[in-house]
Formats: structure tokens, C-alpha cells, sequence
């Protein structure tokens, strides 16, 4: 039946191209996590009026988050190839898609989780102060805790765009369900690989999203 | 224990500046319940925080317990705010923790060990009186409840003073006086000291010892509950009293009535305190037969410092006998104002 519907699939690849696309993107969301997390605490803390206000720096933090937010991401990767080898001694495979993964998609997270941030009720940041909290309890104890389901559905966003930056690396040979869709598939004309990538990728999507989701309703109890 | 000089807060944004407390003086004694009162944008909110530096004074001293609090740099601020816990208007509990872990926050800021801070959030679920809903997240209690939390939160560290900011302004008037007692209870238990701001004289009228009227961020009269409410001077305290003593309607009504009477004298009574209990009226018919006594209105008020109240009595009989029986009432600690509306 699979090899009806599928003459071209080779099981054994489709594994090892989903392993990488689960190992690109995995690593990748954890990397853009904490990128991302201090990136929007550095944007929320120095805003006007806020524990750590500060002008220049919120306007420096700012700036090199919109300018990498607006690089378009396969440039993005082609730019930071003297960097991805510098730091990973290689230009192929999974691991060299990381650091343009996680540079490309934590700028977007960072907003994200300066939007939760500003979220938090500022009633209860006070009643911290009142009781003589330590700017890091307030962001560890107050801050994170209070904003966890957006930083949550938020990360669940990013992980999504973060699939499909993968696979957009694996054509310019970062490997994963990418790569296998463009040559296996695409090059050899045989699309019913190119499909079945996308099925694969398309599943995976939604089990990030169903995880997500769950995690963030559970840990919201308001 | 706490005293307040020359307390200044300017708020300047571009050209314009607002000075929301003007000139503040205020001492309040250990053990005491003190209520401020006054219209929103009166400065009242300012003032309150500025005594825990939420907001920082432009000038003055605010001395709690010997410390200048205006003049503490950050970490000793700190460790200062640990003893002056705040009760907010609308509680500002971490929906993200349990009842317990909300009143536990404050523990965990000072540092205390697990076990201690076990033990004491167990007291304070209880002096609050929260037993069974330990476990409860902030969304599934009422808003009494919510307020109980904030208050047990607030007494974790064993302040010295608690302020309450418009603390019962968010419930309805059947909770507010269960907090209102709630508060008394501990002001009586723990003899702390308490201040409370609020824009209710129903709330200062039911637990405050003494009272500060505040408009256009000064201080405008200040004293015993029971004297302001006696001998308001400001027109803004003759409002607030007005607020629990009379309505309008209620004294347009009596001065129809008073109108009406073309002999005699109307007089207006004033009992304070426990003197309110005696029989004064029949006390004085009996001693001064001669005399007719009719009750037009009266009206009576529980403060913290006892009850007051006003009677309105229609006195006939002859011109003579009236102003005996008026001063015999006068030497009784019950005050005699006299109405002109009647010649």
C-alpha cells in the first residue's frame, strides 16, 4: 500500500530526515527561549517608566531586534555563514542551521515576550515592591510566573515558524525533511517525496501546537 | 512612632506640575487605627505611598519606629518595607499561586527557612480566618476572601505598621464590615498600628481612632474621630460626616416640621459617647413638669469610640421654664443647640 501510493519513499531516509527536523527545531526552541527571554526582558525592564528605564539601551534593543526581525531568513542564513563556520567549524548538517535558526526566530520571540510581560498586572509588581522584593525576584518570582501561559503559547508560535525555517535551511543542505523534499523529491522530480515531507511536516506542526496549547491552559489559573 | 514633616510630593510631566501632597504634618501612635479621607485626586493615594517609598517624597521626613524612611538608599529601603505591609484595593494577589503560597511570598522575600514559613502562613490562615481554602488559586475566591489573602500577606512579616490603601473600596458594604472587623480584630490583637486611607466616612466612622481630612493634597483637619464628627470645621468634613449623618432630604424634611412650630423652642440634642444610653428626656419631663417634650427626629451613629447621636425635641411651655430645663440638659455632658428657627 505505502509503496503504491509512494514508488520513490525510502523508509529509512524519511526516519533520518525527521529526526533532524525534530533535532533542528527542538534545539532551536530551546535556544530561543532563553535568547528570546532575555531579549524581551531587556525590551520590557528598560522600557519608559520601568524597573531598569533606560533610553539608550531600550533604543539599541530595539533596533537589533528590528533589524533582524527584518531580514528575510534565507538571506539571513546566507549572511551568517562566516559566522555558523567560525562557531560550528561546518557549513552543513543539522547543527549549522542552529545559530541562524535561533538568531532568526529570537527577535520575534523577544517580542513576544515583551508583549507578555506588559500583560502582567502592575498592582502585583507593586504589592512585590511593597514587600521589599530584589529586582530579580520580582523578574523570577513576579515577572515569569504571572506571564507563563503567554510565554508558553508564544514559544508554541515561534517553534512553528521555527519548522519551517528549518526546512527551508535543509534546501541549502542543513539536511532534515527540507532537504529530503528538495533532493529527493524536488530534484529528482519524484513527488510523491515532496508530499510526503510535507505530510510529516505538517503532523509534526500540529503536535507542537495540541503540546502547546495543553501546557499553556494548564498553567493558566485565572 | 510614625511621624510625618513638611511630606511634599511634586509630580512634574513637561511644563506642568501637580503637587499631590502639600506640606504634610501628621503623628500617629503605636497601636492606633488612623484613617485619612478624602475625594479621589485629594493626594490620599500619594500620601500612603510615599510611606513605603512606592512613590518617592520631592521633600520632608517620614520617621516610623525612629528610621527616616525618606532618606533610605535601596537595600536598607528594603529591609525596611519587610515591616510596613500594604493591603491594596484590588488585593494584587499572584493569580499564578495558591493562598498559601501568596501569603508565603512575603516570607520567601525575607529570607525565612521552609519550615518557619509553613508554620506561619498556617497562623495567618487562620487569624484570617481562610481555613479549607489553602489550596485555592485567587480566581476561585470571593472578593472578601481575595482581601483576607492581601491582609494575611501583608501581616507575614510581623509588621510594624500596615497601610491600607482603599483596602474595602472594591467589596460591597456587607464584606467591607466583615474586613472593617477583621482589621480591628487585629489592630486589638497584635496592637498594630494602622493606616488606612479611604474615600467611605463609613469606614473611618467604624474603626478609626483618629481621622485626617485631606483636599488639594493638605492635610485640612485632623483629630479624634468623635470630635470631627462633633465640630467638623471644613466644608469638606461637614460633607463626609454628612455622608452618614444626614441626607439632605432627611434635613429638608426638618426644617418643614420646625417651621411649623409658632411657640416653644426646637431644640437640637448632641449625645456622645456612653451618655448616649441614659434617659435624659424623661429625666427632664420628670424633673420639669411644666414643660411639653415632643420628639421630632432623631438619629443615631456607632463610631469607634462610642456611639453619637442628635435629637430633635420640641420644648412648650412657658418662655421661663424652657431655658431652665435647656440649662439643666447643659450640665449634662449632653450638648443643647439651640434652633432659631422658632422665635
Amino acid at each position: 500500500m505505502f509503496h503504491k501510493l509512494f514508488p520513490n519513499a525510502n523508509v529509512e531516509d524519511l526516519i533520518t530526515a525527521t529526526e533532524e527536523t525534530l533535532y533542528m527545531t527542538a534545539l532551536s526552541v530551546i535556544g530561543t527561549f532563553i535568547l528570546g527571554l532575555l531579549l524581551g526582558l531587556l525590551l520590557y525592564l528598560t522600557s519608559k517608566q520601568n524597573i531598569w528605564a533606560n533610553k539608550p539601551l531600550n533604543f539599541i534593543v530595539a533596533t537589533i531586534v528590528n533589524v533582524f526581525r527584518a531580514i528575510p531568513f534565507i538571506i539571513l542564513i546566507l549572511l551568517l555563514f562566516p559566522f555558523t563556520e567560525f562557531l560550528m567549524g561546518t557549513i552543513r548538517g543539522p547543527n549549522a542551521a542552529l545559530p541562524a535558526l535561533i538568531i532568526g526566530a529570537a527577535p520575534f520571540y523577544g517580542r513576544l515576550v515583551e508583549i507578555a510581560l506588559k500583560e502582567v498586572d502592575k498592582g502585583v509588581i507593586e504589592a512585590a515592591k511593597s514587600m521589599g522584593a530584589k529586582t530579580s525576584t520580582i523578574i523570577f518570582k513576579v515577572l515569569l510566573p504571572e506571564s507563563m501561559p503567554a510565554l508558553v503559547s508564544g514559544i508554541t508560535v515561534t517553534s512553528i515558524n521555527l519548522i519551517s525555517y528549518s526546512a527551508m535551511a535543509g534546501v541549502i543542505g542543513a539536511g532534515g525533511l527540507g532537504d529530503l523534499a528538495y533532493l529527493k523529491g524536488f530534484q529528482r522530480w519524484d513527488f510523491d517525496v515532496v508530499f510526503l515531507a510535507t505530510i510529516l511536516i505538517v503532523i509534526i506542526v500540529f503536535i507542537f501546537q495540541f503540546v502547546g496549547d495543553f501546557i499553556s491552559n494548564k498553567l493558566d489559573k485565572r | 512612632m510614625i511621624s510625618i514633616k513638611n511630606l511634599q510630593k511634586i509630580f512634574k510631566s513637561g511644563n506642568t506640575q501637580v503637587q499631590a501632597v502639600d506640606d504634610v504634618n501628621l503623628n500617629i501612635e503605636k497601636g492606633e487605627i488612623y484613617g485619612v479621607i478624602g475625594y479621589s485626586g485629594a493626594g490620599k493615594s500619594t500620601f500612603i505611598r510615599l510611606l513605603n517609598r512606592l512613590e518617592d517624597p520631592t521633600s520632608g521626613e517620614i520617621v516610623i519606629d525612629g528610621e527616616d524612611i525618606a532618606s533610605l538608599k535601596a537595600g536598607s529601603l528594603r529591609k525596611a518595607r519587610q515591616e510596613i505591609g500594604m493591603v491594596f484595593q484590588h488585593f494584587n494577589l499572584l493569580w499564578s499561586r495558591t493562598v498559601r503560597e501568596n501569603i508565603a511570598f512575603p516570607l520567601e522575600i525575607a529570607g525565612t527557612p521552609k519550615k518557619e514559613r509553613q508554620e506561619r502562613v498556617d497562623e495567618l490562615i487562620k487569624l484570617v480566618g481562610l481555613g479549607g481554602r489553602e489550596d485555592a488559586y485567587p480566581s476561585q475566591l470571593s472578593g472578601g476572601q481575595k482581601q483576607r489573602v492581601g491582609i494575611a500577606r501583608a501581616l507575614a512579616n510581623r509588621p510594624k505598621v500596615l497601610l491600607c490603601d482603599e483596602a474595602t473600596s472594591a467589596l460591597d458594604p456587607e464584606t467591607t464590615d466583615q474586613i472593617l472587623d477583621l482589621l480591628v480584630d487585629i489592630n486589638e490583637q497584635l496592637d498594630l498600628t494602622i493606616i488606612l486611607i479611604t474615600h467611605e466616612m463609613h469606614v473611618i466612622r467604624k474603626i478609626s481612632h483618629r481621622v485626617a481630612v485631606m483636599e488639594e493634597g493638605k492635610v485640612v483637619e485632623e483629630g479624634d474621630v468623635l470630635d470631627v464628627f462633633l465640630h467638623p470645621k471644613e466644608k469638606v468634613t461637614k460633607r463626609f460626616v454628612e455622608q452618614i449623618m444626614g441626607d439632605q432630604d432627611q434635613d429638608e424634611a426638618v426644617e418643614t416640621i420646625l417651621a411649623q412650630y409658632q411657640t416653644g423652642q426646637v431644640v437640637r440634642l448632641h449625645f456622645v459617647g456612653e451618655k448616649t444610653n441614659q434617659a435624659l428626656i424623661s429625666e427632664v419631663s420628670r424633673e420639669f413638669p411644666s414643660v411639653s417634650f415632643n420628639i421630632l427626629q432623631g438619629k443615631i451613629t456607632q463610631t469607634s469610640k462610642g456611639a453619637y447621636g442628635t435629637l430633635y425635641v420640641h420644648m412648650d411651655g412657658t418662655e421661663e421654664d424652657i431655658k431652665k430645663a435647656i440649662d439643666y440638659i447643659s450640665e449634662t455632658s449632653v450638648q443643647v443647640e439651640v434652633n432659631d428657627h422658632v422665635s
